[in-house]
């Protein structure tokens, strides 16, 4: 099931059959080599995808839980007549914050020292677990309850906690809501720091966070430095993209936000632990910045038709980066594109669109993947023997920019109704680029191309004309 | 380097010497609630209703002079013997309780205490009538964080003129120097997950002077 000999076709059926057969043209020499002497490997996209596609159930049950989330969020994004408006206003939110990054944290690390907390720096995750589990021991009695959310996963927190033998509650667990109430320090996330109130927000659906940050004595809160946004006020645009592009909530049913220690209310002590791991990489980066945007509600994830397919995993293998659509964007850029698994995660996708359409804050994913797919071209032009694989992403690169093209031509209008009308399922997309969508259902690609095909019918047209 | 200076530089290097001038973002979405939602306060609060029962919240209209006897009421549905108030709580609203002890919140009662009572009886410092949200900030009647979480159950006294349209008009009234619960209906918990965390019951009397 590959076209990879010769590049792909862009007039031939193009699906998910076809680009698994193309990100995974050839075996990485690199990942033979670790199987042979038994190391660890990090599976490429299309490796990892192929297992999650042979599991049937899950694949209807994924589909099945995406078609859902898709109506919720077309619903509550359909009610608000000034939706667009709020995107626009939400996309120069996060810009503002983040061409200015460095002056609004340091003005988030003031407001939160006037509030009487302590704001730690982490310039990668092992600093983040280590900085982490100082705070924990020194405040506790060697339990911690954790409300686990992205960036504890990304930085492996949970786990390191437990490895340096300390008593991990999990606050979502099935004895979480016992357990955090005599818990004397507890770890969050966080979604939003609003740098001239040193305030922290946190929406969620089960009050797990809301537990953690109101009970124990000493809040340890860790985030992604990204998640700063200059003032107060803008929070009257994200408080409504968020939950209404993530759960399709109205509002998340619980928001806590905190600035600092309150006496008599809350933690008498708190810290905000700010994690960089590759966030600086991705703003040195001017177009790839643009990832960092994000806000994490998920849509682009509930909308993407390769994700409904293989699910979070094979975006994800090691389960410490982010999933889905803008995961193929911010792993290569926070990581590089020197090794495979990285080097992959670009051509994970068909640049359908769907993703840029439904982003909250106006992310161009597919314009991010096409930039990145030319960065890995370019990071392999350089080996002196070119690989079977650079011959194939030279071809997909070229080509995808094309399509890329074809997308901007065809608009991105009514886009959540065009999501609902085909009933929770994403079967073609308008204009040429339904080209690209056509076959992504895993039936085998046509025995013969469609040039081929073409060649072959062609005389006979020209005679009839 | 400490790790503060290591990051910042990080941060500076990628933003390099010229940086693009001072964003400016566009603030064109609605900062009221606009139509027919809103062309009169009845109808704000009419839609706040609406929002709150959608979410699976108990909600009843009540006159100040029946405030009284509504939260007796809630509470007698609860089969409530002892609940738990903040100290600063209107001594009026519980003028009609029958059977039921109030404590009043001091730095006395632990969590387990709060953990022990029947349930929570609060004002609120806001409502979004848009999300039928309840916004607590620690203000007159609210009380410390840990009041309107750890009690089973939570009735919740909304004064009509305490409920603004949309999400920015609440955003606008509030001050980020002070904690903020922000509560739309119950915790949900994810499934497969444990219980939620806060009052699985909420309950909301709206008092219209
Ligand atoms: S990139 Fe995806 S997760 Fe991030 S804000 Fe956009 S749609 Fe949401």
């Amino acid at each position: 099931m590959t076209s990879a000999a010769g590049g792909p076709d862009p007039h031939a059926g193009f699906g998910i059959g076809a680009l698994l057969g193309l990100v995974n043209g050839q075996q990485g020499s690199a990942a033979r080599r670790r199987r042979a002497e038994g190391k660890p490997v990090v599976p490429r996209f299309a490796e990892a995808a192929r297992e999650a596609l042979a599991d049937a159930g899950a694949r209807h049950e994924l589909a099945e839980s995406a078609a859902a989330a898709r109506e919720r969020t077309a619903a509550a994004v359909s009610e608000l007549p000034d939706w667009e408006a709020l995107r626009a206003a939400g996309a120069a939110i996060r810009d503002r914050a983040l061409l200015d990054l460095d002056v609004h944290l340091e003005t988030f690390e003031q407001a939160v020292a006037d509030a009487g907390g302590t704001v730690h720096w982490a310039r990668d995750a092992s600093a983040a677990r280590r900085i982490v589990a100082s705070l924990v021991r020194d405040a506790g009695d060697g339990e911690v309850a954790v409300a686990d959310g992205p960036v504890l996963r990304e930085t492996g927190l949970a786990g390191s906690l437990a490895a340096r033998g300390l008593a991990v509650l999990d606050a979502s667990g099935p004895e979480g809501r016992d357990r955090v109430r005599a818990a004397r320090v507890a770890v969050t996330g966080a979604d939003f720091l609003v740098a001239d109130s040193g305030t922290v927000l946190l929406l969620e659906a089960d009050g797990a966070a809301r537990a953690c940050l109101t009970l124990p004595e000493t809040l340890v809160c860790v985030a992604g430095l990204d998640r700063v946004v200059p003032e107060w006020e803008d929070m009257e645009v994200l408080l409504q993209l968020l939950p209404r592009a993530g759960r399709g909530d109205r509002l998340s049913p619980q928001v806590s936000a905190w600035s600092g220690a309150v006496p008599g209310d809350g933690p008498g002590e708190v810290h905000v632990v700010l994690v960089d791991n590759g966030r600086a990489r991705i703003l040195a980066d001017e177009v790839g910045r643009e990832a960092l945007r994000c806000i994490g509600c998920g849509a682009c994830s509930a909308v993407c038709p390769v994700y409904e397919r293989v699910g979070e995993r094979p975006f994800d293998p090691r389960g410490t980066g982010r999933s889905g659509p803008i995961g193929a964007v911010w792993t290569p850029l926070a990581r590089g594109v020197d090794r495979a698994p990285e080097a992959s995660l670009p051509f994970a996708s068909t640049l359908c669109g769907a993703c840029a359409d439904v982003c909250p804050v106006k992310i161009d994913i597919p314009g991010l993947l096409v930039h990145l797919r030319g960065e890995v071209v370019d990071a392999r032009r350089h080996r002196p023997v070119p690989t079977p694989e650079l011959a194939v992403m030279r071809g997909v690169a070229w080509t995808m920019a094309d399509a890329r093209r074809f997308e901007t031509a065809t608009g991105s209008g009514a886009r959540w109704a065009r999501l609902l009308s085909r009933g929770g399922r994403i079967r073609r997309l308008p204009g040429l680029l339904g080209r690209w969508t056509e076959a992504r259902d895993l039936t085998a690609p046509p025995a013969e191309p469609f040039r081929a095909w073409w060649r072959r019918r062609a005389p006979s047209r020209r005679s009839t004309k | 380097m400490s790790g503060r200076d290591e990051v910042l530089a990080g941060v500076r290097g990628a933003l390099g010497e010229r940086r693009r001038a001072d964003v400016a973002v566009p603030r064109g979405y609605l900062t009221r609630l606009t139509g027919p939602d809103a062309a009169s306060r009845a109808d704000v609060v009419a839609l706040f209703t609406e929002r709150v029962a959608a979410l699976g919240v108990a909600v009843r209209h009540v006159g100040g002079d029946e405030l009284a006897t509504a939260v007796a009421a809630v509470l007698w549905g609860w089969e409530a013997k002892r609940i738990v108030v903040p100290a600063d709580l209107p001594y009026g609203w519980l003028a009609d309780l029958d059977g039921v002890r109030a404590l009043a919140d001091s730095t006395v009662l632990d969590v387990p205490a709060l953990a022990a009572v029947d349930g929570v009886v609060t004002g609120c410092a806001a409502a979004v009538a848009q999300t039928g949200t309840v916004v607590l900030d620690g203000g007159r009647a609210q009380g410390r964080r840990a009041l309107t979480l750890v009690p089973d159950r939570h009735l919740c006294v909304v004064h009509a003129d305490q409920i603004v349209g949309s999400v920015p008009e609440a955003v606008r009234r509030l001050d980020p120097d002070v904690p903020q619960a922000w509560i739309s209906g119950p915790p949900v918990a994810t499934p497969g997950d444990g219980p939620p965390h806060g009052p699985r019951t909420l309950e909301m009397l709206v008092v219209e002077d």
